[in-house]
């Protein structure tokens, strides 16, 4: 198990330095400067461009800039932005939030997609399949923004049963649960399908007919021997899209004024602000690697087929 | 190594019927309603089993023998599965018309199952020796330690070495003959009245089949249970079983006891059967094989079911249905029955 996180890990190196070296070949190809909107109305001097320029190690070839930022980067300096702020300070604060609406919106796939799909699943073929089966296609087939903007209207605004906007980073958990349920709205769809097919699958398992010529309650048969079976696929899903979640919303965040880091990367690439951009996207690569990394340990557990020896 | 395992089971509410019968099924019916049509699976089988008897159900594939078992025990998936008509008795109560929930305390303490694929009837997730320890805990209430005590209890009796350490290991951590004995570990956990081995070494090599067969031998004979083989293999069951019933099509085409089945066949196809298998002082010859397949089961074909494969067949055979009926201390279901019989 060691031996395998170990590997894991020196395995992700390639893949984070890959990441970056993208991302940051395509912030330093992107046309417009970053000077422009800095001085006002007037054009910058030109001094003050070239001091901005040098500060930031914009005149280096690409392969240089790109070496002197991942030298700061292993040292744990992500860097300022070009406000001069250190991007650390920045994630730090709207990871707080991000973080809070990732695992809200989880926690609603995990209860809602999941006791949707079991319920389908047990009555396959009856009313209540019928109904999660077309109603989570409903939801699948529409965009989350119109899904975000209608229940922000109608529970925000017009029940005003919620608040209709995020006001802060320190927003109270409550104002988050519309959002978190808007962000997460596809997902418990495709977690609810997915836990209803792989369900039936197993109904029709040969342990389960076993199950129930063991004389088990129908309850047991189905919620502890074929439930477990069913969910390993689902839990691989969920710790996906929580690894997903975790890299922010643009769409949700926008819609619900959460300043998450999702926006942040917006923010950054509509200012060119390179720095910015690369530090967040590379900070979020390495925590979509850590979440498969445990998603695959869980799987482990789960299904004591795969060995991790 | 041998433990004597009886302690554990409370004086069961059933008992033999008055005729000392454990398990009579009359007549017993079942199809299945599928797209393609009506496939009549079982047409009309009767048989009974006593206390420590060795039935042996016989048959190729898609004969019924299985539909059979799963009907005995309750696992069959109604629907698609519909059975019209018959009883199922067990100790004189018909399994059928119980309640569900009294069925359901049967299986496991009173009849239970070994099924062929041991490695997908274990579930793959949970370790060995809580799978067998869940009939304690669901039938006796029994807490989860007593139950882990009782599965290693019960891998020894079936012989599984160093159970006291295998105990919690993974089904898919075994070789196939120790995870039969595991599925038999578990269906006489709780000391079964009947027991139903469908097919039980079909999957194992013939080394290990052969010692399977020994241990369920020597279970039998322990508890007096009543066995029901069910197998395709003629070979198997001449050593353990003392009557047989030959299926075909669903129907039971033969009855006798084993030794009159293998010395004196009163069927063209337990004939037929006998002669397909391998023996040693014929290397060289061609095996003789019944030919043709057997009916589609949504399409039966009238007269005798078996007539389109049978060597002997007459007019009659393709017009009426010959009954099962005696001859010689056996029973058969044909029309030239004492032909075969002395041919």
């Amino acid at each position: 198990m060691g031996k395998y996180i170990v590997r894991r890990i020196l395995q992700m190196i390639p893949v984070v330095l890959g990441a970056t070296f993208i991302i940051f070949a395509m912030v330093f190809a992107l046309p417009g400067d970053p000077t422009a909107g800095k001085c006002g109305d007037r054009p910058c001097s030109p001094e003050y461009v070239a001091a901005f320029r040098e500060e930031h190690n914009l005149n280096d070839p690409l392969p240089v800039q790109y070496g002197k930022y991942l030298g700061k980067f292993v040292q744990g300096d992500l860097g300022t932005n070009y406000y001069g702020i250190p991007v650390k300070e920045d994630l730090a604060k709207r990871y707080t939030i991000t973080g809070r609406l990732a695992l809200m919106a989880i926690v609603f796939e995990i209860v809602i997609g999941i006791l949707a799909g079991v319920l389908a699943g047990v009555r396959k073929g009856r009313f209540i399949d019928n109904l999660v089966t077309v109603s989570t296609l409903f939801v699948i087939s529409i965009p989350v923004f119109v899904i975000g903007v209608l229940l922000q209207y109608q529970f925000g605004i017009k029940w005003g049963l919620v608040p209709a906007t995020v006001p802060s980073l320190e927003a109270p958990t409550s104002s988050l649960i519309l959002p978190a349920f808007v962000l997460g709205s596809i997902s418990i769809a495709y977690v609810a399908r997915l836990t209803r097919t792989n369900l039936v699958e197993n109904l029709r398992a040969d342990y389960v007919r076993t199950a129930v010529a063991k004389g088990l309650t129908k309850r047991r048969a189905v919620g502890v021997h074929t439930l477990r079976n069913s969910l390993i696929p689902v839990v691989t899903y969920i710790g996906a899209d929580f690894g997903g979640l975790l890299g922010g919303a643009i769409v949700t965040e926008r819609i619900f004024n959460i300043q998450g880091v999702g926006g942040y990367i917006w923010k950054g690439i509509n200012s060119r602000d390179g720095v910015a951009v690369v530090s967040t996207v590379t900070v979020l690569v390495i925590v979509y690697l850590l979440v498969n990394l445990l998603v695959d340990l869980l799987y482990g557990v789960l299904d004591p087929r795969i060995s991790h020896e | 190594m041998t433990t004597t395992t009886k302690s554990v089971a409370p004086a069961s509410a059933y008992k033999p019927d008055s005729e000392g019968r454990l398990l009579e099924v009359d007549d017993l019916y079942v199809e299945f309603h599928t797209a393609e049509g009506i496939a009549k699976a079982i047409n009309g089988v009767s048989f009974d089993l006593r206390q420590g008897e060795t039935l042996a159900i016989l048959g190729e594939s898609g004969s019924g023998k299985s539909v059979t078992a799963q009907a005995i025990m309750g696992i069959l998936d109604m629907p698609p599965a519909v059975i019209p008509s018959g009883a199922i008795r067990y100790c004189g109560e018909d399994l059928l018309t119980m309640p569900e929930e009294q069925r359901r305390k049967a299986r496991g303490p009173e009849i239970s199952i070994i099924f062929q694929d041991a490695l997908s009837s274990l579930n793959p997730t949970f370790p060995v020796g809580w799978q067998i320890g869940e009939m304690f805990r669901q039938h006796r209430g029994m807490n989860r330690s007593d139950a882990y005590a009782q599965a290693v209890r019960l891998m020894e009796r079936v012989a599984i070495p160093a159970a006291k350490e295998r105990v919690k290991s993974y089904p898919h951590q075994f070789s196939g003959g120790m995870r039969q004995r595991i599925m038999i570990a578990m269906a006489i956990a709780l000391d079964p009245a009947v027991l139903i081995a469908d097919e039980p070494t079909t999957a194992l090599d013939v080394t290990v089949q052969a010692q399977i067969m020994a241990l369920l031998a020597e279970l039998q004979d322990e508890r007096q249970m009543g066995l029901i083989l069910i197998t395709h293999d003629l070979g198997v069951v001449a050593d353990v079983a003392d009557r047989a019933a030959v299926m075909y099509a669903g129907r039971i085409v033969a009855k006798a006891d084993i030794e009159d089945l293998y010395a004196r066949p009163a069927h063209p196809y337990t004939r037929g059967l006998l002669e397909s298998i391998p023996r040693l002082d014929q290397k060289g010859q061609t095996l003789a094989a019944i030919g043709g397949l057997p009916p589609n089961l949504t399409r039966i074909p009238p007269g005798c079911t078996f007539n389109p494969r049978c060597r002997m067949s007459q007019d009659i055979c393709r017009e009426q249905e010959p009954d099962l009926l005696p001859i010689a201390g056996q029973m058969s279901r044909c029309h030239f029955a004492e032909e075969v019989l002395n041919g």
